[in-house]
């Protein structure tokens, strides 16, 4: 091995010339910070996956084993009681209902504005159109704070109102930022071409640059419906009405009260043996995993997309 | 309706000054040619004005049918817009309840102006003034422990960097970026599964007879802050070491030969060539943290905040939470959110500035 450095070139090297720096000649010590890199990274890793894991396990799990603290590596006892049973709970279908509706129509709308917004303000000839480009973006740096947003959104008659949960979310100046810089990136060349041929702003904005952005425009979209569904501040201050709640939500009631749950639960359960009789943690775990369950499940598929979308923000930032 | 009447508007105005400056400049020219003409001077003017006439008529249609497409441009947005200044520009106003006693179901018009009141009451009343001092110092805390800890994500980076094998590289960097993508709800309810005193720690350790009752790792006012950087890291390092992987990506290859003709070695390499480029990218999110110093959220310190830890926990934008929401006293609830506002706008613009005079280019 040590007398490999003068040709340092061997198969495997040759094989991954192109991700392997050249001259990638490994001392022992290099090799033994290999060791502790690889391990230090998979225990990071560990730490942050194993919880998931936890949860899900727990969640299907014999509950008087789980109780006793158990159930740490694999599932014992499995059982779909506790899913059963946290969908029986009332509010749940409703806030579930609430979480998906908020993400599709806000996820939806904030696309075609950010996308809209981001063609319109391309456009040279439009009135003031640095002026107005400036009164959108600035609103990136300044907030009035919480409490000036409750007193306004209740004037607006927006408390325990469900648009309250879309329509401050619409226009994001960030997102416009993304989709302007992208648009002007590509050749101007078809839409002088449309134009030519009579297609009106509309129609060039709808038939020719929205297909175009659909890249950028999918890492808008993911950001935007991670942050709806994962929107917990809102439903707090704004919505009393425990119909309007989303899971988020929910689920810290549930976390904060559930033992009163508990108890709700078999005063008006059928008499099950103990082992499926959901517990407040049972039913806490079982919560917690629907509601993360979306996360992971898109999340691996769309890892680019995220990764796409925080490079786009560097440049800019 | 309103919308169209406005259109109509907007356009008269703008045809009425397009023709009034148009005809202006044509006169003047007219007057030029007049001034420096010779002989058949009649004859010459006519044509002149003919031909100035011409010009001016085009050009008065050209520019009627650009203000035309310009207004109709903004009119598009204009809806939008709308949306723009309700949500971010109304609250603004909002901030005038800091100087009324206001209660809510009666309306601002009937409440009583007590000018700089509650700011005093800040300031001056001694409770108050000890509750606040605290508040800041968990602020500053909690910003001032993230700041020092903002070089984890670039080590993390740089160990990541050094996986050959891709496939374990993007293992890693895919199991280690999902915390990132859960709220802060479900951050607690997994804190809650493992770390109550029925959770999967505390069991586990008594199964293992290590301790007899268990720790209070939630309930406690216990190293609030450092628990609190631990989540933030837990959440956020993944996530935070993207950046920095494609700035190392981006990194010119010939660097680090250079530097291997030198004789560097890997850790020679990582220290000479990798930090170094990195640094720009992480000045600026340096800056933007700075920045962003009051601004720590309000979703992490509320989920986990108890009667055990609520004096350590309590940053500020939680308390404005806490008075003005939870306390219902919304007068004093602006004047906080108010004076926060202002503040981490001067920080931004001081920020700014230094980034310019330190790099010659600002953040914003």
């Amino acid at each position: 091995m040590t007398t490999a450095t003068a040709e340092p070139r061997t198969r495997r090297a040759r094989k991954n010339k192109k991700s392997v720096p050249p001259a990638m000649r490994r001392t022992r010590g290099e090799k033994v910070y290999n060791v502790v890199n690889i391990i230090l990274l998979s225990v990071f890793a560990f730490i942050c996956t194993y919880p998931f894991y936890y949860l899900i396990i727990n969640s299907l799990s014999n509950n008087s084993l789980s109780a006793a603290g158990d159930v740490n590596w694999w599932i014992q006892g499995f059982h779909l009681e506790n899913y059963k049973t946290v969908l029986g709970l009332d509010g749940l279908a409703q806030a579930a209902w609430i979480s998906v509706a908020r993400t599709v129509i806000g996820t939806v709308l904030t696309v075609l504005a950010s996308a809209y917004l981001g063609f319109m303000f391309t456009q040279q000839k439009m009135w003031h159109r640095s002026f107005w480009y400036r009164f959108v973006v600035i609103t990136m740096y300044f907030n009035a704070g919480l409490i000036p947003m409750f007193i306004t959104m209740k004037n607006l008659g927006l408390t325990n109102n469900f648009w309250v949960y879309i329509l401050p979310a619409i226009v994001q100046p960030f997102n416009i930022i993304l989709v302007k810089t992208y648009i002007e990136s590509i050749p101007a060349s078809l839409q002088e071409a449309a134009e030519v041929d009579g297609a009106g702003t509309f129609t060039v904005f709808w038939r020719i640059v929205l297909p175009m952005c659909t890249p950028i425009l999918a890492t808008v979209a993911i950001f935007s419906a991670v942050n709806q569904w994962n929107s917990f501040q809102d439903t707090l201050i704004y919505m009393t009405d425990s119909k309007l709640y989303s899971l988020q939500y929910l689920l810290y009631t549930y976390i904060n009260q559930a033992s009163s749950i508990a108890n709700s639960v078999k005063a008006g359960g059928s008499v099950t043996a103990l082992a499926s009789t959901a517990t407040p943690t049972a039913i806490r775990m079982t919560v917690s995993v629907i509601v993360v369950l979306p996360i992971m499940f898109i999340y691996p598929f769309f890892q680019r997309f995220f990764v796409k979308g925080m490079m786009l923000g560097a440049v800019k930032g | 309706m309103q919308t169209s009447t406005s259109t109509e508007t907007d356009e008269t105005i703008g045809m009425t000054g397009g023709a009034e400056a148009v005809i202006g400049r044509e006169t003047v020219a007219a007057e030029l040619t007049e001034e420096g003409g010779s002989g058949h001077r009649k004859h010459r003017l006519t044509r002149a004005e003919k031909r100035a006439r011409k010009q001016a008529a085009k050009e008065l249609a050209a520019h009627t049918i650009d203000k035309k497409h310009a207004v109709r441009l903004f009119l598009m947005v204009a809806p939008l817009l709308v949306l723009v200044v309700l949500f971010s520009y109304l609250p603004l106003f909002g901030w005038s309840y800091a100087f009324f006693d206001y209660e809510p179901p009666i309306p601002l018009s009937q409440s009583k102006f007590v000018g700089l009141q509650w700011f005093e009451m800040l300031v001056q009343n001694p409770a108050q003034l000890q509750q606040i001092g605290q508040v800041l110092m968990n602020t500053f805390a909690m910003s001032m422990l993230n700041i020092l800890t903002s070089f984890l994500p670039v080590i993390f980076a740089i160990m990541l960097n050094e996986i050959r094998a891709k496939w374990f590289k993007n293992l890693i960097q895919t199991l280690t970026t999902l915390p990132n993508f859960i709220s802060w709800v479900l951050v607690y309810s997994i804190a809650f599964a493992m770390f109550s005193s029925s959770g999967m720690v505390n069991e586990l350790l008594m199964n293992l007879h290590i301790i007899s009752t268990p720790i209070k790792f939630l309930d406690s006012p216990d190293q609030v802050w450092l628990k609190m950087l631990l989540w933030n890291l837990w959440k956020g390092l993944g996530w935070g070491s993207i950046m920095y992987l494609a700035g190392i990506a981006g990194i010119d290859p010939e660097l680090y030969e250079a530097a291997q003709v030198d004789g560097a070695n890997r850790f020679q390499q990582i220290i000479h060539v990798t930090i170094p480029q990195l640094m720009p990218t992480y000045f600026v999110l340096l800056m933007l943290n700075i920045s962003n110093f009051l601004n720590n959220g309000m979703d992490q310190y509320f989920v986990f905040q108890n009667a055990f830890n609520m004096k350590y926990i309590q940053v500020l934008d939680l308390y404005v939470y806490n008075v003005g929401l939870a306390q219902n006293s919304l007068s004093l609830g602006t004047a906080i959110s108010m004076l926060k506002s202002l503040v981490s706008v001067a920080l931004l613009l001081i920020v700014n500035w230094l980034s310019k005079r330190t790099r010659g280019v600002g953040i914003v």
